[in-house]
């Protein structure tokens, strides 16, 4: 390059950048007496509770802010705005399916005899929610193919946990609960994880070239020892696994069973189910394939859906139809693993999962899927040519790259992923899948136009770009956001995991420097 | 399709793009055999407006206008209306867990200062950003000590909420930790000489909960004394945690499992609700699930980041501290926004108003019965003995549009027929006088017996 030329400098088409309000911490604005609460008068005598409780009593209830409504609505508004959300925009984050999170599954989740129903009212009157309950279970069951399910686990994580319990009771059940679960390197760490826990040892499957399962290194792997396979179908890399039938059959011929991760489940909806393709138990993750929100981390929801050989095992209670029509808890189940969790699982995702289903029908969820596949084909046809494609076998709902070629000049994929932020948009998904030095997991879901999806390819057409002719420029990326990169090592290093101070508004003193030019 | 941003025109065309014909050229991996060529058998697309009547109709077959004495885990309280409103943000709601730093300091600022109030409140000296609940946060909390002291007995009280310890139960049995249980006194607390004659060298960590079941709250310090001779760790489980606006935190303790639902978090049939663990500084490392740190960008400004991430499974696979990943971050910040609400002042005047109500339904409600465990400390709940079965008063109760207690024979054979009760701010003074009319109608049979 010439040294009179200027270096490549993109231009971000989808945003402009304007003002954020400032915001410090809700302790540093308080003030002793400001209260953003008034409770009714008390209709019963007063207590003393030094004299209730002696002393249990508390004495200081510590450091929490004083504040009035309106600077507690400004507060987490202005936090809010910092935020990025699928609201704002494309969420290309790679297997955690950020779709839309449709408004009217808000609305009914909040309606008062659904928000308000407490656990242990009676039966009699919780049918309401009991038919919430048997409905989403029997959409799922028919989705995913399998005989049956339960809605207890809070999350992913947390329904691999059930899974794997389910496995190890069944068996159990057959003489003794086996010694390891095989998981592919492409796997998400909740895995073996999650097998860990559930007191089995993790005996690692290298993927083969195509980034698939190694049906030879598998079949030599696979012994009565082998309590299960823990397989994402479509892989982490978004390819499905053609060979499935003969997984499934291999594990079979030694008693193993065969458990699927069910993220990458919105590339199968109403395409293809597990329960046929010889899967034996799954989860299914209702914050990511059926638009209950993420909110900022969770809550998520992870049922459980497997064969009927497993059905014995499942987690206490379990939703039956009485002969009177009725819906009913069933808790006296011998072989059941036991409970996972209080009470009934998130019943509020429940809600908004249903809402979803019911929107889209047999039809909408077929077209979803489609479209989701659609989108991410779209992305990797645009992008193939400036970014390296490490396996090429077709993909499904994700594309996964590699910054290979960009790595020639210092990039690395965290890097194109800080600078996409300046265009407005959220990162893919960065060094994941293991398998792939360097991954980009890019996975648009079907909650995308064309045209944002010709946004995002010219971002990464231009960030590629950029990468050749201004390495710096995106070594120092995001250049657009309140807070530039952040020191990880010393947070990590010397943690302060919360604030400590005194809490209290301070004066704002006079700024006598130059007057700046804007 | 209504969530779907394109045209079939578009679609065509996309497909000509990527060189495609149809769009199931796209799905040609999958196995012929395994295609599903027909439509799934589930309710067929609906209207808006269906969508709306089918989960009023729903909700018209669930309680509605009844007034509830049911607590048990589960609390009603008052939910400031702005809680809805900024969670209902599309910033908050629809956004990740805080991996990209840059674009998420409202969510990681809004969890530091969650984390913050919950150290405050617990007497703890760090808490994470939070576990699916009170129940598997419980568990975890075990496991938790299970790694501070490499020791595998894990000692609970069965003054805990009974779902919690089947929670524990099925978490530990596959990791070679023994549980063993400990009962509770006349006074309706643990047994401090059961519990001294079962802590050995060999114990990892007891767990009691405080209030417990029953409501009482149990003796820390006496508790914590017995636990720490042996080395072993305190683990307190609070599921009212309105509660902390009076009761004494639990600051002997090690660790303090948290359930946040009465922090503004509606019932919703059980969930989704908010667990978080707190803890001595020292077991940081062991600490499962997420944390916010506090750090600064490369030009000095103050920020916020996922920290110490090296605990978690994304990064440690099989040697991690939990297979946690997703948690209940948004639950997080309903609770986050109502601690800011109430604040300093406001959390004990709310818990002050808990205990008076609490205090006016034992003494109202026991002239029909026999108020247990009536010398020891209680928060919102407490236990009530009646001749008649709680079948038969629960009944009367709903016919006069009343959830009554929840009868506790189930888990408690021995207490017969006592049924265990809660009142909060927001029950009245008529609800409970209008309960204790209807518990006064025993028939005499039943009454004198």
């Amino acid at each position: 390059m010439a040294t009179t030329e200027k270096p490549f400098v993109g231009t971000p088409r989808k945003v402009t950048e304007h003002l954020t309000q400032n915001e410090k911490l809700s302790f540093e604005i308080s003030s002793p007496g400001k209260k953003a609460y008034k409770l009714p008068p008390l209709d019963v005598p007063e207590v003393d509770p030094s004299e209730l409780l002696g002393e249990a009593a508390r004495e200081n209830t510590g450091t929490l802010p004083e504040l009035s409504e309106i600077e507690i609505i400004r507060h987490f508004t202005r936090l809010s705005t910092w935020n990025y959300a699928i609201d704002l925009g494309m969420y290309p984050l790679g297997s955690c399916t950020m779709k839309y999170n449709p408004r009217v599954n808000e609305l009914v989740s909040r309606l008062e005899g659904i928000a308000e129903a407490h656990p242990y009212q009676p039966e009699s009157l919780s049918q309401g929610s009991l038919q919430i309950v048997k409905l989403l279970q029997d959409c799922l069951i028919e989705i995913t193919g399998m005989d049956t399910i339960t809605l207890q686990p809070a999350a992913g994580a947390h329904g691999e946990f059930t899974g794997i319990l389910l496995a190890r009771a069944y068996h159990n059940s057959k003489g003794n609960p086996r010694k390891n679960i095989i998981i592919p390197d492409s796997a998400h760490g909740t895995n073996p994880a999650t097998a860990a826990v559930c007191g089995y040892q993790v005996i690692n499957l290298k993927s083969n070239a195509q980034g698939g399962i190694d049906v030879a290194a598998l079949e030599q792997l696979v012994n009565e020892d082998t309590a299960a396979l823990m397989l994402t179908n479509p892989s982490t890399i978004g390819v499905f696994e053609n060979q499935i039938h003969k997984i499934a059959d291999i594990l079979h011929a030694k008693g193993a069973l065969l458990y699927m991760d069910g993220a990458n489940m919105n590339a199968l909806c109403g395409k293809t189910r597990p329960g046929d393709f010889g899967v034996d138990v799954m989860h299914l993750n209702l914050h990511k394939t059926f638009s209950t929100p993420h909110g900022g981390g969770g809550p998520g929801s992870g049922p459980v859906a497997c064969k009927k050989i497993l059905e014995p095992f499942l987690p206490i209670p379990v939703v039956e139809e009485g002969s009177d029509g009725q819906l009913h808890w069933n808790y006296d189940r011998p072989e059941s693993v036991g409970r996972v969790r209080a009470f009934y699982g998130n019943f509020g995702m429940f809600v908004r999962a249903l809402a979803y289903t019911l929107a889209n029908g047999p039809d909408g969820l077929r077209q979803t899927t489609e479209d989701a596949v659609l989108n991410a084909n779209y992305l990797r046809k645009k992008l193939e040519d400036v970014y390296d494609l490490p396996y090429n076998t077709p993909s499904m709902h994700e594309v996964v790259f590699s910054d290979r070629r960009q790595v020639k000049n210092g990039i690395k994929t965290g890097d194109l992923a800080k600078r996409l932020i300046d265009y407005g948009f959220h990162p893919y998904t960065t060094s994941f899948p293991l398998i792939v030095p360097g991954a980009l997991m890019i996975e648009p879901t079907e909650s995308e136009s064309r045209e944002e999806l010709d946004l995002f390819v010219d971002a990464m057409r231009q960030i590629a770009r950029e990468a050749e002719e201004n390495p710096e420029l995106i070594l120092n990326a995001p250049h657009s956001t309140r807070v530039s990169r952040l020191d990880e090592t010393t947070a990590a290093r010397k943690p302060v995991l919360r604030w400590k101070g005194h809490p209290a508004s301070t004066p704002l003193t006079p700024d006598n420097s130059p007057a700046k030019e804007w | 399709m209504r969530y779907l941003p394109k045209s079939p025109a578009e679609r065509t065309e996309m497909l000509r793009e990527i060189g495609a014909s149809t769009i199931d050229d796209l799905f040609s991996t999958i196995p012929e055999e395994y295609r599903l060529s027909r439509d799934l058998n589930i309710p067929r697309q609906m209207g808006e407006s269906e969508i709306v009547d089918h989960f009023k109709d729903a909700a018209a077959h669930n309680a509605a206008g009844y007034a509830s004495f049911l607590g048990a885990g589960v609390y009603r309280h008052y939910r400031p209306v702005i809680i809805d409103s900024l969670v209902q943000r599309g910033e908050f709601l629809t956004s990740y867990t805080p991996y990209q730093a840059e674009i998420t300091q409202g969510t990681l600022q809004a969890i530091f200062e969650f984390q913050t109030m919950i150290c405050e409140l617990t007497g703890m000296d760090i808490a994470n950003a939070s576990m699916y609940d009170g129940s598997t946060g419980a568990a975890e909390a075990a496991m938790m000590a299970v790694r501070v002291t490499g020791c595998d007995a894990i000692i609970v009280a069965r003054t805990v909420h009974p779902e919690y310890r089947e929670v524990m139960e099925t978490y530990a049995q596959h990791q070679g930790h023994s549980a063993s249980e400990v009962g509770y006194g006349p006074d309706g607390r643990i047994d401090l000489a059961a519990l001294e004659a079962a802590v050995t060298d060999k114990t990892a960590g007891v767990l009691v909960q405080s209030p417990n079941f029953f409501g009482v709250v149990e003796d820390i310090p006496a508790i914590a004394e017995i636990v720490h001779k042996k080395g072993a760790l305190l683990i307190v489980s609070i599921a009212e945690a309105v509660s902390l606006g009076i009761v004494r935190p639990p600051v002997e303790a090690d660790i303090v499992s948290l359930e946040a639902q009465s922090f503004g978090v509606a019932p919703s049939y059980g969930g989704p609700f908010c667990g978080v663990l707190a803890a001595k500084e020292k077991y940081l490392r062991q600490m499962p699930g997420r944390l916010v740190g506090e750090t600064k960008d490369k030009d000095g400004r103050r920020g916020f980041v996922l920290t110490l991430s090296t605990r978690e499974q994304h990064i440690r696979r099989e040697k991690a501290t939990s297979n946690i990943c997703t948690n209940q971050a948004l639950v997080a910040l309903m609770a986050t926004i109502f601690m800011t609400v109430y604040g300093k002042e406001g959390i004990k005047d709310l818990a002050v108003q808990n205990l008076a109500k609490a205090h006016y339904a034992a003494k109202t409600l026991s002239e029909n019965g026999k108020l247990l465990f009536a010398a020891s400390p209680r928060f919102n709940e407490f236990v009530l003995e009646t001749g008649e079965a709680p079948e038969q008063f629960n009944a009367r109760l709903l016919d006069n549009k009343i959830i009554g207690g929840v009868p506790l024979r189930k888990w408690y054979p021995e207490l017969g027929n006592a049924t265990l009760w809660c009142a909060t701010e927001l029950t009245t003074k008529e609800q409970i006088d209008q309960a204790a009319t209807v518990l006064a109608e025993a028939p005499v049979a039943a009454s004198a017996k």
